[in-house]
């Protein structure tokens, strides 16, 4: 299929379109509220924050904080009372979303997510569902905040893996650019000028703002590292020591997918429902025996790192588990950076190669 | 391995319970069909593979299934109460109905180890897996070599499967010895320790596999006695637990390094095991 041409919409005719749009279909996108940018339904009253990276990922479109799985019923068999009969039914989800502002890093998030909830022959329904029923239109950054390193991690500040449409900010609005083959087919039907001249523009800014990251060494490449400090116990009671295993980071992160399954009952109903975890908890890996596999919280950083940085982009072609946001660095209440972990990781392998050798 | 994966991965099929055999004071052994007949009929599981099991309002756990696929009645499970959803499975009558999201995960090498000779050391619930397998071998007993037996428990009333002792202990061709940690009025078979009992019965490794499960303290120790006896790691099998919840490696806890217990396992060589970082 050959891709619409780019269109532009000016700032003042944004909030408009993306009303309209909210009419057939839920619009998600980044509201001012609470004191945080947050992704959230629009409405015409919200106050939408296009400033930089939202408060939150917007991982929440594709896999919901809490939903339900499936529903559950026991009744009592008429004529027998001592029997009960149990019903069972799965609670799909099925709502058009236009998800509108993600930054290239949280639309970067979604192919960390597609590439283990949408495996062949194991597809996950729940999210794959949303997924086809979710349009995600990113916008390329402009300003990078000093916690941002998706540069690092492979990824690209004006960059659209994982998004169908790219917003770029240029003067007096936005040029829109279809990224993908549904992405083409939305865009061809809404009413947008042509950006002509401004996709020019457009293509400056992402080059502008791919030179304006901060620098520092790629995060790539640690699989190696990561496992060859496995046993070394010394070096992740170090790096976990004033963590507080909140979970904060987990949360927040646009690639954390770990989820935990539970049954909420009221009496004889009930849902199976699923939530984000966070493996930061010691109950995370606690077996019914009482035996804990990862009993300390330097055992389930190493496990953490390890996942992101080793074993994840082991079994997907080299794609790291983190997408270099900052969300995890700018919200850690005790001050853990990521990047300096896995920086620090590869610097005591060097310095333990170098000691053998002498 | 089975990639047969149902169209929604979490749905369970539902289940009812035909028969509760109460094995010792903490296990339980229940006997389930297939509601649906079709699905019944039609299920297919290899040696090794394991079910999730659905209480629902309480939860769900994984279990092997320990009946082998040679003996299609009912679907067995073998569970020993340790924690919240066991206690409640524990309650449970024939008639009840459940949830199984089976089969998950892959299964024991069991056509690799046609021909040779197969030593089985089961420790305590360890034995559920090996069931599977040693019955699966047994109607099809022409395909492999000798089967050597070594079961062991806490005491002899801890036993799982006694009905079945003697027949295993009778049986012409294969060779059975019990052992437990202490003994009681009436144990007339080994007392000691799993891997100490295995040293002195000394099985040849020579064109052998063993497979192994219980407790990690006693595979730990176990594995040692076998490399003693020259079993070499790829001829070592053991298969894993970890708590799960999805069973089909996508929530993210069950992993040893890149591993997946419950899709990659649980059923793992030694070898393998080996590769994989040491987080057990």
């Amino acid at each position: 299929m050959v891709m619409p041409t780019a269109r532009y919409i000016a700032h003042d005719k944004l909030m408009p379109w993306l009303l309209g749009l909210a009419e057939g279909r839920r619009v998600l996108a980044p509201v001012r509220e609470g004191g945080k940018t947050l992704f959230l339904p629009l409405r015409e009253d919200s106050r939408l924050d296009l400033r930089g990276l939202a408060d939150d990922s917007a991982k929440a479109a594709l896999l919901p904080r809490c939903e339900p799985l499936l529903e559950f019923h026991y009744a009592k068999t008429a004529g027998v009372p001592s029997r009960t009969t149990l019903e069972v039914r799965e609670i799909l989800p099925g709502q058009e979303t236009f998800l509108f502002g993600v930054r290239p890093c949280d639309a970067r998030g979604f192919t960390v997510f597609d590439r283990v909830y949408d495996a062949g022959t194991r597809r996950d329904i729940y999210y794959c569902s949303r997924r086809d029923k979710t349009l995600v239109a990113a916008i390329a950054c402009a300003d990078p905040a000093e916690t941002c390193f998706c540069n690092r991690v492979g990824g690209d500040p004006g960059g659209s893996d994982g998004a169908d449409l790219l917003f770029t900010p240029v003067e007096g609005g936005f040029t829109v650019e279809a990224v993908t083959e549904r992405g083409g087919a939305f865009l061809r039907e809404q009413a947008l000028e042509e950006a002509d001249g401004k996709a020019e523009e457009a293509r400056e800014v992402r080059e502008a703002v791919r030179r304006a990251m901060p620098e520092g060494p790629s995060l790539d490449g640690a699989p190696d590292e990561v496992l060859r400090l496995f046993d070394d116990g010394a070096f992740w009671e170090s790096v976990a020591a004033k963590c507080l295993s909140c979970g904060v980071c987990s949360y927040l992160c646009p690639t954390c997918y770990c989820f935990n399954m539970t049954d909420e009952s009221n009496g004889n109903d009930g849902v199976r429902v699923r939530t984000w975890d966070n493996c930061m908890s010691f109950q995370f890996t606690l077996e019914g025996s009482g035996h804990n596999p990862r009993n300390g919280k330097a055992q389930r950083m190493r496990n953490r790192i390890g996942h992101k940085f080793s074993y994840y982009p082991k079994l997907h072609d080299g794609n790291l588990a983190c997408v270099g946001c900052g969300r995890c660095i700018a919200n850690c209440p005790a001050s853990m950076d990521v990047r300096a972990i896995v920086i620090q990781a590869r610097s005591r392998v060097l310095d333990k190669e170098e000691y053998a050798n002498e | 391995m089975s990639d047969s994966y149902r169209s929604n991965l979490y749905l369970p099929d539902m289940a009812t319970i035909q028969e509760v055999i109460e094995e010792t004071q903490n296990i339980k052994t229940f006997r389930v069909t297939l509601n649906n007949p079709d699905a019944m009929r039609s299920f297919r599981f290899e040696p090794g593979q394991v079910g999730q099991l659905s209480v629902f309002g309480v939860g769900e756990s994984t279990f092997v299934i320990n009946s082998p696929p040679s003996r299609m009645d009912y679907l067995q499970f073998s569970v020993m109460r340790v924690g919240e959803l066991t206690e409640r499975l524990h309650k449970l009558r024939p008639g009840d109905q459940i949830g199984v999201r089976a089969p998950l995960g892959n299964c024991f090498p069991y056509k690799a180890m046609k021909g040779k000779d197969i030593v089985f050391v089961g420790g305590g619930i360890g034995m559920a897996p090996l069931r599977t397998l040693l019955l699966y071998m047994l109607d099809n007993r022409e395909d492999y070599g000798k089967i050597t037996l070594l079961y062991g428990a806490r005491s002899p009333s801890d036993m799982a499967f006694s009905y079945e002792l003697p027949d295993w202990l009778g049986r012409p061709d294969m060779t059975t010895e019990l052992t437990v940690d202490n003994g009681a009025p009436g144990w007339e078979r080994h007392i000691g320790l799993i891997p100490n009992v295995l040293k002195e019965m000394a099985p040849s490794s020579k064109d052998a596999f063993a497979v192994t499960c219980g407790p990690p303290i006693m595979i730990r120790f176990t594995i040692e006695a076998l490399h003693s006896l020259g079993f070499e790691d790829d001829r070592i099998i053991t298969t894993l637990e970890k708590r799960m919840k999805c069973g089909v490696g996508i929530c993210g806890r069950c992993n040893i390094g890149t591993k997946y217990v419950c899709k990659d396992g649980p059923v793992f060589t030694n070898a393998q095991l080996r590769r994989q970082p040491n987080e057990m």
